[in-house]
């Protein structure tokens, strides 16, 4: 077992089981902070992906922009969801609960079948791009191919999420600011 | 190397966590929290498999794509629930069940 797998398996760990935190827990504001260290894990796996450009991408913008956006949301409407949450605790396992519980693991099921069944490491496409040396392998530069691809390839795509962002901003101020006394 | 099969199988626990929180939770703040666990399960697996795509870049820039998606959704989510609790004083989405005033 090399390094690399050791630490893979680490994250992978951490990931899972402080998303399961983040499921169980009783406790708002633990829940987003462990949500904090899910994304951290993520971003740790997509560098043993080879996607470094990508794994910084998700530090800056979901625990920079995304998670203190969920904390103001929280502070903003705290007190009514403290009440919520003490009223949650007073049935345990409630029927509700238990249904999601069955569907998520069936449904974990299924998915653990179907990729096992796929078998994605002996797809006729991955084996070629190993064979013409189309993968990503550790010694090779990303970030100038990524830019390269994003101002070419990629600039249609580019351009209109770059579009659907700014609506979606100007969209969310003019929810968020007060109503005005007629 | 690390085959894709864990990378997906780590995707998959991602996200029946995320189905779970967003079927059992009453606050609408936690199942945006499970919303965003979907999606980057979704991204984990467009990376996985976007290491075979030297050239291209298909799967990192579309996981590059993924994230700012995720980003404009969380904030036009969130100002759509401080209005909800402005309007209703709760955020609980199974006691917002009115279209009207």
């Amino acid at each position: 077992m090399s390094l690399i797998q050791i630490l893979f398996y680490l994250l992978g760990f951490i990931t899972l089981a402080s998303a399961i935190f983040v499921a169980v827990t009783k406790n708002l504001v633990r829940s987003i902070f462990m949500f904090f260290i899910t994304l951290f894990a993520l971003a740790g796996l997509y560098v043993l992906a080879l996607a470094d450009f990508v794994a910084i991408t998700q530090i800056v913008i979901y625990v920079g922009g995304i998670l203190v956006l969920i904390l103001f949301a929280f502070m903003l409407s705290g007190k009514e969801t403290l009440t919520a949450l003490q009223e949650q605790r007073k049935q345990f396992v409630s029927a509700n609960k238990m249904v999601s519980f069955i569907l998520a693991v069936l449904f974990f099921a299924v998915l653990v079948i179907m990729i096992t069944r796929i078998g994605a490491d002996n797809l006729a496409w991955v084996k070629n791009a190993v064979s013409n040396k189309n993968d990503i392998t550790p010694n090779v530069n990303m970030t100038d191919n990524i830019g390269i691809n994003l101002m070419t390839r990629y600039l249609l795509p580019f351009e209109v999420v770059s579009i659907l962002l700014m609506i979606a901003l100007i969209g969310a101020a003019h929810l968020s600011r007060k109503e005005r006394v007629q | 190397m690390i085959s894709l099969s864990s990378f997906m199988i780590i995707g998959a626990g991602l996200f029946c966590t995320g189905i779970f929180i967003v079927l059992s939770k009453r606050n609408a703040i936690q199942i945006l929290i499970g919303i965003e666990l979907m999606l980057n399960a979704a991204i984990l697996n467009m990376v996985a498999f976007g290491k075979y795509d030297r050239f291209n870049n298909g799967g990192q820039m579309f996981a590059l794509f993924a994230i700012v998606l995720a980003a404009a959704t969380t904030a036009v989510a969130l100002a759509i629930i401080l209005n909800v609790y402005r309007r209703y004083k709760t955020i609980d989405p199974g006691k917002v069940d009115k279209l009207r005033d």
